[in-house]
């Protein structure tokens, strides 16, 4: 039966395809007396191999996405299901209780965990636990005879249905597998929605039961512009599904073509566009929407994605990646923004009544100073190996950006005293409290750039929480007030003499890019999935011209809705094109 | 049987890449091969076992093969630990 599911559009395009349920199955284990015993212990080894091969699987495609060291975390995997003494603990205690494989399993590998944790010295043997219980979730999914989706396994492109996705979910994934994504929770700016965008996938989010209402292996169509889900359509949907797709792939290949071009207005006026990114993984797919720059690496996800602290040669060996990888573009990176939406469980953070008014990002970087340091050494070091910039988020006072330009110069000498070879770093600030904005010449005679950063920027000056479905419509990128904030920055910045970066969402908006221009921002920073349509647009646009229509938009308009129309009237055909 | 002492100089001691390395190395062999550390010893072609000993910096610990291929495994294993820049 044809039925039609609502959610969020968080990436553009359609999609037609199979349903790949990514979801975890039931994997409760019942203690079960076994008879046959040669039986028990046959199907224990084959459920042993089953999980191996699967693993070298999705080493394979680690090994191409990451690299052989961040593949080598398999190969510990790999080690453990062939690890004699667990093997023979299993045997042993199958054979000697009559006890079925899983629940002998679970067994010993509790035992395992229990020396692991008692390691409370050694975090790295902690990290271990959760590779073990990894590799033991595989093992029983087979034992079990259900599946352990993974999406490193597929070999055919779907459409991944998912409760949410977090980013170890995506690091290993190949994108061409993968047709749309549809999940349950989140909203445009959730990690699945941001995710999709830079692969240019089209994705619907936010559907509260997508993987309740859709059966693996159903046909579905996926309309990430319009935000909805079609289970079971018509042959003739899909057929014009199909149609779509095929146009969008044809205009991603014109897109293509423009990736090695500068970016440049009708009237020559020229601007960086530059990407925003999260982890080392996302290194080839900004290089191949062709990046000039990354105007946002943000530092989160290093933290979020173990169990304790990284340490300072762990930061070293990604920063130094990434900046030598994109070498000789700049590479701004985003010093710890926690807190808010994105705690971090080992920091043991206290709960607060309004955590988006709270002790997060900077404020948590100049009251745990010892974590500050350690990722300023990190980068400072890896500043030898490529154009590193550094960035403090959520800078409130000039108080704020002095202390911790003081630690940064602190370390900087410190480490110029070990004789370190050490990179020139220009050190600026997001501005993206309204108190910053509205002081943003101050701000100017003191950083080196500034970088707006709307998300916030938007959340704050409108005073409603992004996450929340129900002032989500306050949202809004084009209301005149935030035109006038962004349009302060800008000028206050040209005054003093210094670049002036957005790296929030607002920078690859059709909407806004025509404002923005106009106004002077010198980089637009965004998800690399949207550079390319960004850099077609811009070359379609007069900067002059807009110069006129900025006036207009932050003297006589009121609301969103006339700023809209003003753009829309004052660059005709520009803004169908999608 | 053979028997040799070493000291770890890594600064993360043995954590998860070089116990692999080691135990794809004594794994590669027929004889026995263990490692102790402090009071306990475990089967070094056990990840699980080396993993379970959290071997920190400054560990001096101890390596005994036994078995026909004695001599080579013990080569194999040092050579590993030296490699992975473990100890001198």
């Amino acid at each position: 039966m044809r039925t039609m599911l609502k959610g969020i559009a968080a990436s553009d395009g359609m999609a037609c395809g199979r349903v790949y349920r990514f979801v975890e199955p039931d994997l409760t284990i019942e203690k079960r007396s076994i008879t046959n015993l040669d039986y028990e212990l046959n199907r224990f080894h084959q459920a042993l191999e089953a999980a191996v091969s699967e693993i070298e699987t999705i080493k394979t495609r680690a090994t191409k996405t990451l690299g052989a060291d961040g593949a080598q975390v398999f190969s510990a995997h790999i080690a453990m299901l062939q690890d004699p003494e667990v093997i023979g603990a299993v045997e042993a205690q199958v054979t000697a209780e009559h006890v079925n494989a899983e629940f002998a399993l679970a067994n010993v590998a509790a035992d395992y965990e229990q020396q692991l944790k008692g390691l409370d010295n050694n975090t790295y043997m902690q990290e271990r636990t959760t590779d073990l219980h990894d590799v033991i979730k595989r093992v029983t999914a087979h034992l079990l005879g259900v599946k352990l989706p993974n999406l490193s396994l597929l070999t055919e492109p779907v459409v991944v249905v998912t409760h949410d996705l977090i980013p170890s979910d995506t690091v290993s994934v190949d994108a061409k597998y993968i047709l749309a994504f549809v999940t349950d929770l989140g909203g445009r700016t959730s990690h699945s929605s941001i995710l999709a965008r830079s692969l240019n996938i089209p994705a619907v989010v936010g559907t509260q039961d997508a993987t309740s209402q859709l059966a693996d292996g159903a046909t579905v169509i996926v309309n990430g512009t319009m935000g909805n889900v079609v289970n079971n359509p018509s042959q003739q949907e899909q057929a014009a599904a199909q149609q779509k797709m095929r146009e969008r792939a044809a205009n991603m290949r014109r897109l293509a073509t423009l990736r090695h071009h500068t970016t440049t207005s009708k009237d020559g006026v020229g601007v960086m566009l530059a990407a925003n990114m999260g982890t080392a993984s996302d290194i080839p797919n900004v290089l191949k929407n062709g990046a000039e720059a990354v105007g946002l690496m943000r530092t989160e996800f290093l933290y979020m994605d173990s169990e304790q602290l990284p340490t300072e040669d762990e930061q070293f060996a990604i920063y130094k990646q990434v900046v030598q990888a994109l070498a000789p573009r700049p590479v701004v990176i985003r010093t710890l923004d926690i807190g808010g939406d994105k705690p971090l469980p080992y920091l043991k953070q206290k709960p607060e009544a309004n955590p988006f008014l709270g002790a997060r990002a900077i404020r948590e970087s100049l009251a745990h100073q010892n974590i500050f340091r350690s990722q300023l050494r990190a980068l400072l070091r890896a500043s030898a190996y490529g154009n590193l910039r550094i960035m403090f988020p959520m800078i409130a006072t000039l108080d704020e950006f002095r202390q911790a330009k003081a630690i940064y110069d602190d370390e900087r000498s410190k480490l110029t005293t070990e004789e370190v070879p050490l990179g020139k770093i220009a050190v600026g600030m997001m501005v993206e409290v309204p108190a910053a904005a509205m002081l943003a010449d101050r701000f100017a005679q003191e950083v080196d750039f500034m970088s707006i950063g709307t998300n916030d920027l938007i959340g704050y000056t409108m005073a409603a929480d992004r996450t929340n479905q129900d002032v989500a419509y306050l949202y809004q990128p084009y209301h005149p007030a935030i035109l006038r904030l962004v349009d302060r920055i800008i000028t206050a910045g040209h005054a003093a003499g210094i670049p002036v970066a957005m790296c929030g969402e607002m920078a690859g908006d059709p909407i806004a890019v025509p404002l923005l221009l106009g106004m002077g921002l010198d980089e637009f920073s965004m998800g690399a999935g949207a550079i390319l349509k960004t850099r077609q647009l811009i070359g379609q646009l007069n900067a002059k011209d807009l110069q006129s229509l900025v006036e207009t938009a932050l003297n006589s308009a009121s609301t969103s809705q006339e700023v809209i129309t003003m753009v829309q009237a004052a660059v005709p055909g520009v803004l169908t094109q999608n | 049987m053979e028997k040799r002492e070493f000291r770890v100089t890594a600064e993360t001691g043995i954590h998860a890449r070089p116990a692999t390395l080691l135990v794809q190395a004594a794994s590669k062999f027929n004889s026995e091969v263990s490692l102790q550390y402090q009071d306990k010893s475990v089967n070094l072609k056990s990840i699980m076992g080396v993993m379970s000993l959290g071997v920190g910096q400054n560990a001096s610990i101890t390596i005994t093969t036994d078995g026909d291929d004695e001599a080579d495994a013990m080569n194999a294993v040092a050579e590993t630990l030296k490699k992975e820049g473990l100890s001198d």
